[in-house]
């Protein structure tokens, strides 16, 4: 209750300074409608009028609202209009995506502690990539995928992939090197193999690192999803309503998609979250 | 195991000759081992004493075969440090007690005996016996947090102890514990080491804790890391807490002092 207030006040001014910028944003294509109707028109009139307009600069929250329930819960999960088959679409490649790029980053972060050639080559390889804008590299690995005969969700969740195999591999490099010299040396007393130290000591230390890791990917897995929906043409996904939104000019549409996008990160990444305090506290390490 | 020295075998546990060992630093080479010559007998309690810099941590990690030395020869149990350990022939127990927080002290203490293999009824059976000997029966299943320090450290000693080596070696591990603690600890020791006839290397910088514990004192002085000093101790392996305030007792804990003071330590 005591953490209840605060937030509920935040999320009072955040409504209401969106209410007012609604209202600032919208107001002139309301004047010169009125204008060009020759019609004499009162303040109220004109608040009233700049939250409820169909294509609106910047749509009213409960516009919002309105087209996110009449979209997730009054619509038929199978619908192409259903918001919540496009999160579906979207959330099915973030997934795979998610789960290549935890794979992957795992993978590069042993062959990073163990191999030293990989020590002094990959990180500035797996750097470099992370500084190419995705926007531009997205359509290129959408048409090269499509050019072999792949399309639907893998191409997409390569993209994700791309996007989240990096913070994997920063965090579970780290973190597979938390373990102390003097445990190290005590491993080596006890003449154990790599795979023991391995799995009884360097990953376990390690798992920290790694649900930190998971959150970012986890968020960076689902911008990847909604970019590599963009140049698809728009098929089906939350990338699809955006892009679909803005060729038409449907700033509802649009508002609504990124609530559902925000929506399903925060819950993937609480899900995550959530897994994190049960591990680590069974583990002692929270 | 055979080896070339069969006599030395017998007598000497653990045998150094001529050891040098420099580390390449970029200031320079550190002189870390100079020329040290020892032999430890089966059954000895050794301490090694000296100022921060002398070798004596350095000398016990080149028994471990944890560092390799310049020059010279090492043997332990006849065969060198890297055939020792890779026999399983010492249990290392370090300045912390670094259990594992994710395994309760049961599971710490078997962590050493599934690495070597070991079935799981041994296991268990190991764990109670080192447990009952550290004095810890009954927290088998305790996580490492809910033990004070020195029952972490003595759990540590446990861990050391599980896989049945002869040759126990033990680098300043109650440093970090307080006096009152540490005396119970020291007499803890002393009873394990009467009971189970172990050869034990003990690093320490406390001349108390030295002369108390050993049947041989080493004392060592910095730059380069040396022996200037080594003491047969006189006093009878039944040792009370008050024997330290015996003369004998008294005398050693002088010559300690002196051969300390000779290394010019604190120049």
């Amino acid at each position: 209750m005591r953490n209840l207030i605060p937030v509920l006040t935040v999320v009072a001014v955040i409504v209401a300074i969106w209410y007012a910028a609604a209202v600032w944003l919208n107001a002139q294509w309301v004047l010169d409608t009125a204008a060009r109707q020759d019609r004499e028109i009162g303040s109220a009139e004109l608040v009233l009028e700049t939250w409820s307009q169909d294509k609106p600069r910047l749509p009213a929250p409960h516009q919002v609202v309105t087209e996110l329930w009449e979209t997730t819960v009054q619509k038929n999960i199978t619908s192409k209009r259903s918001l919540v088959y496009h999160a579906w679409v979207t959330l099915s490649a973030t997934l795979a995506g998610f789960a290549m790029g935890t794979a992957l980053g795992v993978a590069l972060a042993v062959g990073i502690v163990y191999v030293r050639v990989m020590d002094m080559s990959v990180m500035p390889w797996v750097i470099a990539s992370q500084t190419i804008p995705i926007l531009a590299i997205a359509p290129m690995i959408i048409v090269v995928l499509n050019a072999m005969g792949l399309s639907g969700l893998l191409p997409k969740a390569m993209i994700s992939m791309y996007l989240s195999f990096f913070p994997v591999v920063v965090g579970m490099v780290k973190g597979l090197r938390a373990p102390s010299m003097m445990q190290l040396d005590q491993m080596r007393t006890w003449n154990a193999t790599q795979s023991q130290e391995f799995l009884r000591l360097r990953l376990p230390s390690s798992m920290p690192y790694f649900f930190a890791s998971l959150k970012i990917a986890m968020a960076a897995s689902l911008v990847g999803a909604i970019v590599g929906e963009l140049p698809t043409g728009a098929v089906a996904g939350l990338g699809a309503r955006l892009l679909a939104g803005s060729y038409y000019g449907q700033t509802i549409q649009i508002w609504s998609a990124l609530f559902m996008a925000a929506f399903v990160a925060a819950a993937m990444v609480g899900l995550i979250g959530l897994v994190q305090r049960v591990t680590l506290k069974r583990m002692g390490m929270a | 195991m055979t080896n070339a020295m069969p006599q030395q075998a017998e007598t000497s546990v653990i045998s150094a000759k001529a050891l040098n060992l420099t580390f390449q630093t970029n200031d320079g080479p550190v002189h870390a081992l100079r020329d040290v010559n020892l032999e430890v007998g089966k059954g000895d309690f050794v301490s090694f004493i000296g100022p921060s810099g002398c070798g004596k941590t350095t000398f016990l990690r080149v028994m471990a075969d944890l560092e390799q030395p310049t020059s010279g020869e090492v043997l332990v149990n006849g065969v060198s440090p890297e055939a020792a350990r890779k026999a399983r022939a010492y249990g290392y127990v370090f300045q912390a007690a670094g259990l594992y927080p994710w395994r309760t002290i049961g599971g710490n203490i078997r962590l050493p005996l599934e690495i070597m293999g070991y079935d799981k009824a041994t296991q268990a059976e190991r764990v109670r016996e080192v447990l009952e000997l550290v004095e810890l029966a009954g927290f088998e299943n305790k996580y490492p947090w809910q033990l004070s320090g020195g029952m972490q450290q003595r759990a540590s000693i446990a861990r050391a102890l599980a896989f049945e080596a002869d040759i126990l070696l033990m680098d300043e591990p109650f440093g970090a514990l307080d006096e009152i603690v540490r005396d119970h600890l020291n007499e803890q020791l002393l009873a394990l080491w009467a009971r189970t006839q172990k050869t034990i290397c003990f690093v320490t910088h406390s001349i108390p804790e030295a002369v108390y514990l050993s049947t041989k004192i080493v004392v060592m002085s910095p730059r380069p890391g040396r022996i200037t000093d080594v003491i047969e101790s006189p006093l009878p392996k039944e040792r009370p807490l008050d024997i330290r305030d015996t003369p004998e007792f008294l005398e050693i804990a002088h010559r300690v002092r002196e051969g300390l003071r000779a290394g010019h330590a604190y120049d």
